[in-house]
C-alpha cells in the first residue's frame, strides 16, 4: 500500500489506457507521456504498462507502508526521500515507511512516479486509467487515499536512465485531414505558417491553442464522427485544439488535421510555443 | 461509400451517403475484424462515417477496401433487439407533441411503434444515438440545456433519440425515463445499446 500525503494539484492514475472501447462512446485514456511511464516502469522491475501515479505541475508526496522499488521519471522535479535529495529517473529502493516527496515540475509538467509491483487499484476495462472525461477509472488522488500494490515481479533492471529536457518550443509534425477541405487555402497555410501557444485551459483531454483562427471555406455542421489521438479540431471561434488521451471519441467539429506524435505535448505548459509541419500526402 | 479519407498516422475515414449505409459499413467492418481479415485497434461508427483507427498501414488498407465488393445492405431484422421499459413522463414531452401536432399519449405511443437502432456511440460512454424516427419528427435541442440531466432520461434531439447512461449536463428534450442499467462495468460489452442495436421502447 502507499499513502498520499500531499495529492497536488492534479495526481491521476495512469497506464497505458483502455483502448479498443471508443465504439461505446469510451475514451482511451492512459498517460499523456507513454515513454515517461514504461521508463518509469522498466527502472522498478515492473511490466512497461502498469499503473502508476501521473503528476500534474505541482508536485505529489506518497509514504510506502513496505518496501519497495520507486523510480520518478517524465517532468524533471525535486526528489526528496525522507527530506533529502534523491536522484531523479533512477531506482531507488526504500524500505517500509519512507516518505517519497516529487516537488513541481522544473522542466516539462508531467512526473511519472512508479512503484515496484504497480498500483494494483481495480481495473476498469481492461486499464487502471483515471478518465478525466467521463469519470472511468480511480479519482484523482486526494490526500489520505490508500492505494494497493501489486507483487513485484522483477528486481528492477537498469540502475540509471539518461534523461533529456523536454525541447522548449515544439515542431510538431501533422497530416492534413480528414477534414482539411471544410477550411480554406489560407486557413492551411497559416496552420503551416504560424506560431501557435499553448493555452493555459490545456488539460488531459487536449491541448488548446491560442494563435491565429482558420477560417471555415464551408459552413453548416459536420454530422459526428470517429476522432483519432492528435486530430486537430477547429471549433466555431476558430482557435485550434489537439486531442490527447481523454478526448471524446466522436465529435461534430471538423478536423483539419492530425498531429502524428502528441507526446511531446504532455510536457509542453502554458506558453510553450507550437509550429507544424506538414507529412504526408495529398488531403484526400 | 461515397470517399475515403486519411485520419492520422493509423486511420481511415469512411464516407457514407447516410445511415443505412454506415451501419452496413460497420457490419462489415466489425464482421472482416472477426473473421481476420482487418486488423484495426477501434472501428468507430459516426453519423455519416465509421473510423477505422490502429492500422499498421492505412494506405495498404485503403487499396484493400476499394477492392471490397459494396458491403451487403444491414436488413431490418439484423442485430440483437433490445426492449427498453419506460415510463413517459418527460418534462418537455408536451412540448414535442405540440411540435408533432399531437396529443401527448399519441407522441409516446409513436415514439413506441417506431423500431430505433443504434447509429453510433459518443457523449458518454454508453450514450447511443439511436435512429429511425422519420426526419419530419426532428425536433430541435432546447435552447438552454439542463445543468443535470438524470441517469436513464429518454430524450429527442435532431433527428436522434437518446437515453442517458448517467447524469450530466444536457440539451436534448427529455420525453421519459427507464430504470435499466445502460452502462454496466461489469458487463461484457458493458454498454447495452452498441452499435447496430435494434431497440424498441416499451410503454410502461
Amino acid at each position: 500500500m502507499i499513502e498520499v500525503r500531499r495529492a497536488g494539484a492534479l495526481t491521476t492514475v495512469q497506464d497505458l489506457g483502455r483502448p479498443g472501447y471508443a465504439h461505446l462512446g469510451v475514451p482511451r485514456s492512459g498517460a499523456l507521456d507513454p515513454p515517461a511511464l514504461t521508463l518509469a516502469n522498466r527502472l522498478v522491475g515492473n511490466a512497461p504498462g502498469a499503473a502508476a501515479l501521473e503528476i500534474t505541475a505541482t508536485g505529489c508526496a506518497i509514504r510506502l507502508r513496505r518496501a519497495a522499488a520507486v523510480a520518478v521519471t517524465g517532468a524533471y522535479a525535486e526528489v526528496r526521500v525522507d527530506g533529502r535529495a534523491a536522484q531523479f529517473a533512477a531506482p531507488l529502493s526504500l524500505p517500509a515507511g519512507t516518505t517519497v516527496d516529487v516537488g513541481p515540475a522544473r522542466a516539462g509538467v508531467r512526473s511519472y512516479l512508479a512503484v515496484g509491483g504497480g498500483l494494483a487499484v481495480a481495473p476498469v476495462l481492461g486499464s487502471r486509467s483515471t478518465d478525466t472525461l467521463s469519470g472511468l477509472g480511480p479519482a484523482p488522488l486526494r490526500d489520505g487515499d490508500v492505494l494497493p500494490l501489486g507483487t513485484p515481479e522483477r528486481f528492477p533492471a537498469a540502475d540509471f536512465a539518461p534523461w533529456r529536457p523536454p525541447a522548449g518550443d515544439l515542431l510538431l509534425a501533422v497530416r492534413f485531414g480528414p477534414r482539411a477541405d471544410w477550411f480554406t487555402d489560407d486557413a492551411r497555410g497559416t496552420l503551416l505558417s504560424t506560431e501557435y501557444k499553448i493555452s493555459p485551459m490545456s488539460n488531459r483531454v487536449g491541448a488548446r491553442l491560442s494563435g491565429a483562427r482558420l477560417g471555415r471555406a464551408r459552413g453548416g455542421e459536420l454530422p459526428s464522427e470517429g476522432l483519432v489521438l492528435g486530430a486537430v479540431q477547429v471549433p466555431a471561434a476558430g482557435e485550434p485544439l489537439i486531442f490527447l488521451a481523454d478526448h471524446p471519441t466522436t465529435g461534430g467539429y471538423p478536423v483539419i488535421a492530425v498531429v502524428e506524435d502528441v507526446t511531446p505535448l504532455a510536457q509542453a505548459g502554458p506558453g510553450t510555443a507550437v509550429r507544424f509541419r506538414e507529412v504526408g500526402g495529398p488531403v484526400r | 461509400m461515397t470517399g475515403l479519407r486519411r485520419a492520422g498516422p493509423s486511420g481511415l475515414l469512411i464516407e457514407c451517403a447516410d445511415g443505412a449505409a454506415v451501419e452496413s459499413w460497420r457490419a462489415e467492418l466489425w464482421r472482416r475484424r472477426e473473421a481476420g481479415q482487418l486488423a484495426a485497434a477501434e472501428i468507430v461508427p459516426g453519423a455519416r462515417s465509421v473510423l477505422i483507427d490502429g492500422l499498421a498501414d492505412p494506405a495498404a488498407t485503403a487499396v484493400a477496401i476499394a477492392a471490397w465488393p459494396p458491403p451487403p445492405a444491414a436488413g431490418p431484422a439484423s442485430g440483437p433487439l433490445v426492449e427498453i421499459p419506460v415510463r413517459f413522463d418527460g418534462e418537455d414531452l408536451p412540448a414535442v407533441a405540440e411540435l408533432w401536432a399531437i396529443p401527448v399519449p399519441e407522441a409516446a405511443r409513436r415514439l413506441c411503434a417506431t423500431e430505433l437502432r443504434v447509429a453510433f456511440c459518443g457523449f458518454a460512454p454508453g450514450f447511443a444515438y439511436l435512429t429511425g424516427l422519420p426526419a419530419r419528427w426532428a425536433v430541435p435541442r432546447l435552447d438552454t440545456p439542463r445543468a443535470r440531466v438524470p441517469a436513464g432520461s429518454v430524450a429527442l434531439a435532431g433527428e436522434y433519440a437518446g437515453i442517458y447512461p448517467s447524469g450530466s449536463p444536457g440539451g436534448w428534450r427529455l420525453v421519459g425515463r427507464t430504470e435499466v442499467t445502460l452502462f454496466d462495468l461489469d458487463r461484457d460489452p458493458p454498454a447495452l445499446l452498441a452499435p447496430g442495436t435494434r431497440v424498441r421502447l416499451v410503454e410502461r
